[in-house]
């Protein structure tokens, strides 16, 4: 295995993109991303596209080879290959990129995700969505993936005591941070009572709570970290890459207040990056639901377990914080277009990284962390980076 | 939308009497049924199981907002519950959201699950509703 740079970054603007198709996002973070490394189309040996669920929202499957396609790239007959683990297929696209450079197999990679939920109702794309959970023994009974976020809060609240008001200040917290990226579907503050005052979901979980249906692409370009330096003047090294697996019913985990496999990938990254997790300066995580943040700071091990709630009340996981989470506004406020939210998270810390984070720029960061998800946690993907 | 008709009828046995599967190689119980056992693998000797059907809710929620199939029922309650044998699943409660709590006994019933569309199939299966505590 070689090391692996980040040599280039693209991401659209998140939000309910009415007036673009699948198509004109993958077109516009693809250029992007090609033209801030400086690679021409020729040096490219593959494409990785992270994509949920073409097939759901746009009745478009064979991803792959129209990402190609649009990218202009379907005279060079790149090999293109999309991904899938529900809400972690950008972070897998990654994986998969970084795994195809790393092993010297080949050279210039892009690494991309893409997701367009808004042509169909909300009620389909719920659908969709919950075809991440178990169909057969989840959904065929009434569960819904803010009901299944809703019983692991539930869990937490009574084991740990963890606050609504908690809950609340991730989501407060994540639009505040979200106001300072121009990318961010959401430009607005919030208070807690915004949060308790908006409509349930399903209880304990208020809308407020939950990520919502977003329009978006994101594109990396990735080298081997001995000639990035060619390419770009800060290359962002990827320490680690670790994916890990569990039961795809939440009723099957061991513990439903852990996701396991994220417990599993932190740790295997944290291995490979031969870091601790006091050493990483900012992280992503995967907060489809505010609860999922509390989860993700326990699992990666970034605070004890049952003490997420209380780290996020005592402003360790803001901006300002000791670990700046979510400093893109994460899921909740940057928005969650499911396939493109892993290379979306990298992209925010490449930035970050590279000190071109703008207003929400976390001084002198030199590690950063990126965890996302698939469902409620059959499939967890960890990447860690270093400047 | 075609009809998931098929996908109903293979699973009657399971939703609507609870038969799952028991490995006797290391005592264990599955439900949902599953045909490998993830302890033994190899060396798994699984049988079909009727579950008693009695369990404890282990967590729960109230959905107030559904996807299409179940909007018109909201809202309703969903747990997780643990049965007795050991195994959990998730079900809907029959009870009043003020009713439910963690740790509450509940007991099997069969009910209308659900229907597809406005002229879709109409499904059922296994719901549960607060039991008493004299079971046990
Ligand atoms: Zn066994």
């Amino acid at each position: 295995m070689r090391p692996v740079s980040i040599i280039g970054v693209g991401c659209t603007k998140f939000g309910e993109r009415w007036d673009d198709s699948l198509r004109d996002l993958v077109v516009e973070t693809g250029v992007a991303a090609i033209e801030d490394s400086g690679v021409t189309g020729e040096e490219i040996d593959a494409l990785y596209v992270g994509n949920m669920s073409g097939g759901r929202f746009v009745e478009q499957e064979h991803i792959g080879a129209l990402i190609a396609d649009y990218a202009g790239l379907s005279r060079l007959h790149i090999p293109s290959t999309r991904v899938e683990a529900a809400c972690a297929s950008g972070g897998l696209a990654l994986r998969q990129a970084f795994l195809a450079v790393a092993s010297g197999y080949c050279d210039i990679v892009i690494a991309a995700g893409v997701e367009k939920m808004t042509d169909v109702s909300s009620g389909v794309a719920a659908d969709a969505l919950a075809a991440a959970a178990d169909r057969e023994w989840e959904c065929f009974f009434g569960a819904t993936f803010p009901a299944l976020y809703a019983m692991m809060a539930r869990l937490h609240m009574r084991r740990f005591g963890t606050t609504r008001d908690q809950l609340s200040l991730v989501a407060v917290k994540n639009h505040h941070h979200g106001c300072l990226n121009p990318i961010s579907q959401y430009q607005t503050e919030i208070t807690v009572e915004d949060v308790l005052c908006s409509p349930m979901v399903a209880d304990p979980l208020h809308i407020l709570d939950c990520s919502p249906i977003t329009d978006g692409a994101a594109a990396l370009v990735l080298a081997p970290a001995e000639i990035a330096k060619k390419y770009s003047d800060t290359p962002i090294r990827i320490l680690a890459s670790a994916q890990a697996s569990d039961t795809l019913a939440l009723h099957d985990r061991r513990d439903l207040t852990t996701l396991d496999a994220t417990v599993h990938a932190g740790r295997s990254a944290f291995q490979q990056a031969g870091l601790t997790p006091p050493q990483i300066d900012l992280a992503e995580v995967h907060d489809c639901f505010t609860i999922a943040e509390i989860l993700a700071i326990e699992d990666l091990g970034f605070v004890p377990k049952g003490s997420g709630g209380k780290a996020v009340e005592d402003g360790m996981t803001a901006l300002s914080g000791a670990l700046p989470v979510n400093t893109s506004g994460g899921l909740k406020a940057c928005g969650h277009p499911v396939g493109a939210t892993g290379i979306k998270q990298a992209y925010e810390i490449a930035l970050q990284l590279r000190g071109e984070a703008g207003k929400r720029q976390v001084d002198e960061a030199e590690f950063g962390l990126a965890h996302n998800v698939g469902g409620s946690g059959g499939t967890a993907i960890v990447h860690i980076f270093s400047r | 939308m075609t009809s998931k008709a098929p996908r109903f009828w293979r699973c009657i046995p399971q939703r609507y009497n609870l038969i799952g599967t028991h490995c006797h190689n290391c005592g264990e119980y599955y439900f949902p049924p599953r045909t490998l056992c993830p302890n033994c693998r190899r060396d798994a000797k699984i049988e079909d199981y009727k579950f008693k059907g009695t369990g404890k809710v282990v967590t729960y929620t109230t959905i107030y907002n559904a996807t299409e199939d179940f909007d018109r029922m909201t809202p309703y309650s969903l747990a997780i519950i643990q049965l007795d044998e050991g195994p959990r699943l998730t079900g809907q409660v029959v009870a009043a959201p003020e009713e439910m709590r963690i740790g509450m006994r509940v007991k099997p019933v069969f009910r209308i699950l659900g229907k597809e569309g406005e002229r879709g199939i109409i499904y059922y299966g296994t719901k549960f509703v607060p039991a008493e505590e004299e079971i046990r």
